[in-house]
């Protein structure tokens, strides 16, 4: 999309205005200036998906649009947990980040922050492994994704 | 030399070809209306409220092909302007709509007279700008102009902050812009189009259904030559409305939720649908599921977004409806392609057929005046060649109804948003692009009071706009559906306390006249014409029971019509 005030707002806006459901959506500035990048996960039936693909293109900030389940795929998200570590909780805390390849990133005497990066539903079964007691805070950066291979999103 | 931005503004519209604004000052266009001051190329209408400025716009844009454009200050200038828009947008009428705005340090502050018209408008415009320097400001308005009329038109807000229009900067209007994210298409698919013409061919049971598409496309000439050579029916959307001649036999009428029975009929019946500049709105369709069940459908439209939208289509065709038109001709005449002969005189004859229930009758010896019977010696009476504007409800589908539009753009009436208080206004910005043509709004008593302050305007531009006021006392449409979907609980549609509309259009310095009697109708129309320059308010007391016939009730399908 251009890197405009307003063309994020546009995005969700239209979104909101005709009844589409956003999952998750990123944005951020590309290596050219003039453009920002934005990964948007929603959800339909191949009509409603047609459709929305339609609509956003014909919102004049959006430069260039694909559909990445077209084709193969990778999709990342981040996440930060802060939970509770303290006694023997510490080790197996710092085990299960292991087995899921995150990284404790801030430690103190009584929690740790975890890093964790992977597809959506790694990071589900991550929470899902947790003792929900432990957690004190979760943050997600919703999900972005390029394409396998040659394909590309490139002006 | 380096001009304000309240001169680059002027001359960038003097670029543009802007001869006419609709507008109304404010504290932040202050610099900009000093500017117009002092110039005479463009001229400045004075409206009497922001929301008529986006209507008188709108019907000049409807009636002449060019954009509309307005002029209104900051915060309640601006949210007044909205309903203006949002009726251009829903229509697809190339307007551009200049805001004026608090000084850029102030913006975000709640400053006096501050909106975020950005955001308040983006859901109902093509696009927005907001201009953030002056040397911004002519390439900003060069986009506008070429956003707004080019594609799928629609209105393009550009909101403009007051020290921009103080600022100096080099005036330099672009010959060209290019926008890397906007390409409208403008060719049809080659395949594509062999495809419908492969369909034309072979269809046994076919049918035009047109909409707004062809007229705002230029394209009326391509489709009546289309359906000639074919011999297929043709019926018209509300929007469409002159795209093809109503006198002509071919014509089934319009169709939809009051559209004519043998319209409706053929559409639900129908083998081939040609959809052209058209966007199967709700109103038409009527239940979709019942929706032209044994059609293949062909849709040709310049936005993509409108294909499948509603109903599955299965020839899409994107592109510029004249274009697309003109190489269907092309194919048919190089291959000398004929439609179905034998297939088509059954399918005229089943037509016809639908066509003797006489849908549209009504009862011409009644005590009362019937309104149909106004619009009826309207259109007689003016050769069918008026320019009409309408407001919304029964008056208006009786003016789509029994107003025969041979030409486009002579139909001007808010079909989408369903705006009342359209009519007056959009008369005006008819009447300034055709000055000496007939002008005449269809409306009620209800519409009409929703912009009735611009008999002011009227006044002081002399715009010999002919009011038809078709006057029953009631919210007609809303009175119907009570009548017949809420056992005739009548709430609040009722018009009491209505004013003596021959001295409200006296008191404007107008010409008033009150029709009882049906026997007086066409007197009164005949003297009405000769008043060639003056307004006149025709306030005729109609019957208060007429409803509009036929009706597909809500859920029904196309066969599924309440007939008088």
């Amino acid at each position: 999309m251009e890197n405009e005030a307003g063309a994020l707002s546009r995005v969700a806006g239209l979104f909101s205005a005709r009844g589409y459901n956003i999952e998750s959506l990123t944005v951020a500035p590309t290596e050219d200036p003039s453009l920002s990048r934005m990964t948007l996960v929603t959800r339909g039936t191949e009509e409603i998906i047609e459709q929305i693909t339609k609509q956003l293109n014909k919102l004049i900030d959006v430069v260039k649009l694909m559909d990445m389940t077209e084709g193969p795929h990778i999709e990342r998200e981040m996440m930060l947990v802060k939970v509770q570590a303290e006694g023997e909780r510490r080790n197996e805390l710092k085990r299960l980040s292991d087995i899921f390849r995150g990284r404790i990133i801030d430690v103190t005497d009584e929690n740790y922050t975890i890093e964790l990066t992977g597809a959506g539903d790694k990071l589900d079964a991550f929470l899902q492994a947790l003792d929900r007691g432990v957690i004190i805070e979760v943050v997600r950066s919703g999900v972005s994704g390029i394409s396998r291979g040659g394909r590309s999103l490139k002006i | 030399m380096e001009l304000t931005g309240a001169e680059i503004f002027v001359r960038s519209l003097e670029a543009e070809g802007v001869e006419i604004l609709f507008g109304y000052p404010g504290g932040a266009v202050l610099h900009i209306y000093d500017a117009l001051y002092t110039q005479d190329k463009i001229k400045h209408i004075l409206v009497r409220h922001e929301q008529a400025a986006t209507h008188a716009a709108d019907g000049y844009a409807r009636s002449c092909n060019k954009p509309g454009v307005v002029l209104v200050t900051s915060g309640p200038g601006a949210t007044n302007a909205v309903t203006g828009i949002a009726t251009a947008y829903m229509d697809s009428i190339p307007m551009v709509v200049f805001t004026g705005q608090v000084p850029t340090h102030l913006i975000g502050n709640d400053a006096f007279q501050e909106a975020d018209n950005i955001g308040i408008t983006r859901p109902c415009v093509k696009h927005n700008f907001l201009v953030k320097d002056v040397r911004d400001l002519a390439v900003t308005i060069k986009k506008a102009f070429y956003v707004a009329t080019t594609g799928r038109p629609g209105p393009v807000v550009v909101d403009i902050p007051k020290d921009i229009t103080a600022d100096k900067a080099e005036f330099h209007y672009p010959e060209k812009v290019e926008m890397r994210s906007y390409n409208p298409v403008q060719i049809g698919h080659t395949g594509q189009i062999k495809r419908a013409v492969k369909l034309m061919q072979t269809a046994r049971r076919p049918i035009f259904y047109t909409g707004g598409g062809v007229i705002l496309g230029n394209a009326s000439d391509s489709l009546t030559e289309l359906a000639k050579i074919m011999n297929f029916p043709v019926t018209n959307t509300l929007m469409g409305l002159g795209a093809f001649p109503a006198t002509d036999p071919q014509f089934v009428g319009m169709l939809g939720m009051h559209g004519t029975y043998e319209a409706n009929m053929a559409m639900h019946h129908c083998d081939v649908l040609l959809a052209i500049g058209a966007r199967f709105d709700d109103r038409v369709t009527g239940h979709i599921e019942k929706f032209c069940p044994n059609a293949t459908i062909v849709h040709v439209d310049i936005d993509p977004a409108s294909i499948s939208k509603n109903v599955k289509v299965d020839v899409p065709i994107v592109g510029c409806v004249k274009n697309v038109l003109k190489a269907m001709l092309n194919e048919i005449k190089n291959n000398d392609v004929h439609s179905d002969a034998v297939a088509l005189k059954d399918w005229w004859q089943q037509i016809d057929e639908w066509r003797s229930k006489d849908c549209l009758k009504f009862d011409r010896d009644s005590e009362a005046i019937k309104p149909q019977y106004v619009v009826e010696s309207l259109y007689k009476l003016t050769g069918g060649d008026a320019f009409i504007t309408s407001d919304v409800g029964q008056h208006q589908m009786w003016a789509a109804q029994f107003y025969k539009f041979d030409k486009p753009r002579r139909w001007i009436n808010s079909g989408g948003l369903g705006t009342m208080g359209f009519g007056l206004p959009a008369a005006m910005g008819v009447q300034f692009a055709h000055p000496d043509a007939t002008v005449a709004c269809v409306t009620g008593e209800g519409s009409i009071q929703m912009c009735i302050q611009e008999l002011s305007t009227c006044r002081q531009y002399s715009l010999p706009v002919k009011i038809i006021n078709l006057n029953n006392g009631y919210l007609g449409m809303v009175r119907q559906w009570q009548e017949f979907f809420y056992q005739k609980r009548y709430a609040m549609s009722y018009m009491e306390s209505l004013p003596d509309f021959v001295k409200l259009a006296e008191s404007y310095g107008h010409v008033g006249m009150q029709i009882t009697r049906p026997g007086d109708v066409e007197g009164a129309l005949i003297e009405m014409l000769k008043l060639k320059d003056r307004l006149v308010f025709m306030d005729f007391i109609t019957d208060n029971t007429e409803n509009v016939y036929p009706m597909i009730p809500a859920g029904g399908g196309q066969n599924e019509m309440i007939l008088v």
